[in-house]
């Protein structure tokens, strides 16, 4: 329980309603005023408040399920940011089978949490290894989704397992990015290929696979710039990178990983479909999980396009790594804040 | 989506045409698609609850007028709710006059805080006011280098601490330098930080408390989902908001969080970011917004940016050949580029109402790419191929012409049988205004890049008689266009 910090365990979702409050003492308050404002804040905790007598429904043992309480189970669901349609779905399986009875609310989110949990669960959950050679990982996303700090802790991760790791600096196109990673780099005690701002990042695949190879290096993690899948030449140039790795080593890249924010909606869709067609990803590291947002876009993105989760990133810091864990995923995902 | 929307109102409100008024039972199934395609676009549940509702109220006891089709005139009411809950608009900066303005960014990890700051920068800078930056992100490694890189971009000083590890010591210091040298403007670019951590919270609270911005805005990731409330409320809440600051939205992003923020926090949006470049800030518009939302497209944004960009003289001089009945494969080439001049052919199609689908089905082919294999064959010819392709090109100049382009033969075959069918259509849109003629050129470029579709000439047809079609066609639209807003504005 304690290695696996999700960051809201039962006891912080309690903490959490004088917790809201606190933020804005009223001497916060005071100091800039505005009628309106201060109107509009106190209607706004009197809404918090209904939110929680939500959670106290949910608490209450025994519950009929009808048109109501479906209606809260929607909400409930649709925060998770599982998506509409899946929300759908999982509504009508559940009004086939409860409706009309009294059941235990638990039994009924048990149920929800066990088919979620039968498509999330894969067998390459873990990260695919060369069986000689350096192991290349592609790390790939849209801007700000965090792959440059994940690749520092996936860094972290597989030298804390005795594995020789080599970065790719392939950023070459946001500012200072190169020096993000080189910083990371020599805080972990890495080796780092890196390369000149504006230069083609498909030449620092190439120069930090070299790397691998010539320095019997076991990892090699090359990172990319941030792209959004609407843009044809960015994705073009993914596909190029991969393109160039294969060429050196034909197993490689052997994982090709798709951060994702947890924060992000149902457009986490479509930048699966985009990265999958341009880069062939093979698996997810879901970023950002440690704060408010659940995730739970990866429901239908696994679903959808068969892509396991293989990494929760829950903090800043370097040790801030997870491998993925279904269980625990699906146990806190509906969890009312 | 909107024609998802439009169809599942439709079905439920078919047979109201004409008589009756719209009641909650009628309407309900129709609102359903609605309320599926605002979740689908991001918008916080408790919001789209909210919202439907007030749509229904509004809607309620709506006479169902004769002429009008019953779900576009629901879709009316959502449209124009959108844009009330986004708005109203307020793009000022509030700059304050003879004393230095502080304002400060912040928001959550890899939202868009530096390169929004960069831009904000820019677009004070372009007003003719002194800006500096001033580097607090002390938390991410090498965050103030970017800074410093934008700033040397955008050639504006940027305020980086020297040793000091306390970021509220860091603005302070910053905002006194400023303000000892005179500087109009002060940017503070904070660091990301979730909403939950009650500790960085507070630390953003004595920044706020310690410097006093005048202006903080909150910048928000279109992609967000239905945390958007959660966190804009925590940070609404430690430091009271004046602003947003949407940034991403070059991509396909709904953009359902600018709904779940504005009504939130209560306070405006005031630009959106729109590409990595250092001039992709643009006004926030929440007509425009509430149609992204709706899936409707964006053609007012694509006009305003084509009038921006076109190149006026050559527009004008393409328009009198075009009238004087010439158009030419010089002309085609010309008007390509101009359009390339937008952006993206993705980002241009995916602006324009209805083609958002189209953009889906062409997502395999890279339309920029085929843009230019056709540049090259239009290069590859000689001045008086291009002027008269359909009569000159015999088989052996597109031999040379197919070598000369490094393309296959088939491919200049095409271009001369697509330009056939197009020069017909090309003079007929001579008379157009800017905004159908941009509808057309799209319809057509979307034509002739997509690998199943041909443009060629209709049979038995002149191309003046469907230009006549056209027209009608186009005035039929504009009446109906004006009949709904007339009866929009006598509505409400």
């Amino acid at each position: 329980m304690a290695l696996f910090r999700f960051g809201r365990s039962q006891d912080d979702s309690e903490k959490e309603i004088p917790r809201t409050e606190s933020t804005s003492p009223e001497s916060d308050q005071a100091s800039r005023p505005g009628f309106l404002a201060r109107l509009r804040s106190g209607l706004e905790r009197t809404r918090q408040v209904l939110v929680t007598d939500v959670r106290d429904l949910f608490k209450r043992e025994g519950r009929l399920v009808d048109d109501g309480f479906l209606e809260e189970l929607r909400r409930v669901l649709v925060q998770s940011d599982i998506g509409p349609s899946a929300t759908d779905a999982i509504l009508a399986d559940i009004a086939v089978r409860y409706r009309a009875r009294v059941v235990e609310v638990e039994t009924v989110l048990d149920s929800i949490r066990s088919g979620l949990l039968e498509r999330l669960r894969f067998k390459q959950a873990t990260l695919t290894l060369a069986t000689s050679g350096p192991t290349v990982i592609l790390v790939t996303g849209v801007n700000g989704s965090g792959k440059t700090t994940s690749i520092a802790k996936l860094a972290r991760f597989l030298s804390r397992d005795g594995k020789r790791v080599v970065l790719g600096a392939g950023d070459t196109f946001r500012a200072a990015a190169v020096e993000q990673l080189a910083l990371w780099a020599e805080r972990l005690g890495v080796e780092i290929v890196r390369g000149e701002m504006g230069c083609d990042p498909a030449s620092v695949a190439h120069r930090a696979v070299a790397v691998a190879i010539a320095g019997n290096f076991d990892i090699c993690i090359i990172d990319t710039a941030g792209r959004l899948q609407t843009q044809a030449n960015l994705m073009q140039e993914l596909s190029k990178i991969r393109r160039v790795v294969t060429k050196q080593l034909p197993e490689a890249p052997h994982e090709v990983l798709l951060v994702l924010d947890a924060t992000a909606g149902q457009n986490a869709l479509s930048q699966a479909r985009g990265f999958q067609e341009a880069a062939g990803c093979t698996g997810i590291v879901l970023a950002k999980l440690d704060g408010s947002a659940r995730g739970g876009v990866i429901v239908p993105v696994t679903e959808q396009f068969h892509l396991p989760v293989k990494f929760v990133g829950l903090g800043e810091g370097a040790d801030d790594l997870e491998p993925f864990d279904p269980e625990r995923f699906v146990a806190v995902l509906f969890e009312t804040t | 989506m909107f024609d998802s929307i439009q169809a599942s109102l439709s079905h439920a409100l078919t047979a109201l045409r004409g008589r009756g008024k719209l009641t909650e039972s009628n309407m309900r199934e129709g609102l359903e698609g609605v309320r599926k395609a605002m979740l689908e676009a991001d918008v916080a549940y408790d919001v789209v609850g909210e919202f439907i509702e007030r749509v229904s109220v509004d809607a309620l006891g709506a006479k169902v007028l004769e002429s009008l089709d019953p779900a576009q005139q629901v879709v009316g009411i959502v449209h124009r709710e959108l844009v009330g809950l986004m708005g109203p608009v307020d793009h000022s900066l509030h700059l304050e006059q003879g004393r230095t303005t502080i304002l400060m960014l912040c928001g959550l990890q890899g939202s868009g805080k530096t390169t929004s700051c960069a831009k904000l920068a820019k677009k004070i800078k372009e007003q003719g006011r002194g800006v500096m930056m001033v580097a607090a992100d002390l938390q991410r490694p090498a965050a103030i280098e970017q800074l410093v890189i934008l700033g040397r971009q955008i050639d504006v000083a940027v305020y980086t601490p020297d040793g000091e590890r306390d970021p509220v010591a860091v603005c302070k210091a910053g905002v006194a330098k400023a303000k000892a040298e005179g500087i109009s403007v002060v940017l503070l670019d904070t660091a990301g930080r979730l909403a939950i951590d009650q500790e960085l919270m507070a630390e953003l609270s004595r920044i706020d408390k310690t410097v006093g911005p005048d202006q903080v805005y909150l910048v928000v990731d279109a992609m967000t989902g239905q945390d958007a409330v959660r966190s804009a409320k925590a940070f609404h809440d430690a430091l009271e908001l004046d602003g947003i600051v949407m940034t991403k939205l070059d991509g396909d992003a709904r953009g359902g969080a600018a709904l779940s923020v504005k009504s939130v926090t209560g306070v405006p949006i005031k630009f959106i970011g729109t590409g990595e470049q250092v001039d992709a800030l643009e006004d926030f518009h929440p007509d425009r917004m509430a149609g992204r939302i709706l899936g409707m497209g964006d053609v007012l944004t694509l006009v305003e940016e084509a009038q921006k960009k076109f190149d006026q003289d050559e527009m004008q001089k393409q328009e009198e050949r075009l009238r004087a009945g010439e158009f030419t494969l010089e002309d085609f080439k010309a008007m390509l580029l101009q359009t390339r001049r937008l952006g993206p052919l993705g980002k241009v199609l995916g602006m324009i109402p209805g083609m958002g689908g189209m953009k889906d089905m062409l997502a395999g082919a890279d339309l920029d790419n085929d843009m230019n294999r056709l540049f090259g064959i239009i290069n590859a010819m000689t001045p008086q191929e291009r002027r008269n392709p359909t009569n000159i090109i015999d088989q052996s100049r597109r031999r040379r012409i197919a070598t000369g382009a490094g393309v296959a033969l088939n491919e200049v075959g095409d271009l001369v049988k697509q330009f056939d069918g197009m020069s017909a259509m090309m003079k007929g849109m001579a008379g157009l205004g800017l905004r159908d003629r941009m509808k057309e050129m799209q319809r057509i470029q979307g034509e002739l890049t997509n690998p199943t579709g041909r443009l060629a000439k209709a049979k038995g047809d002149t191309g003046k008689r469907l230009t006549a079609d056209q027209r009608r066609n186009q005035k039929k639209q504009r009446d109906k266009e004006d009949r709904r807003r007339r009866r929009d504005s006598r509505g409400s």
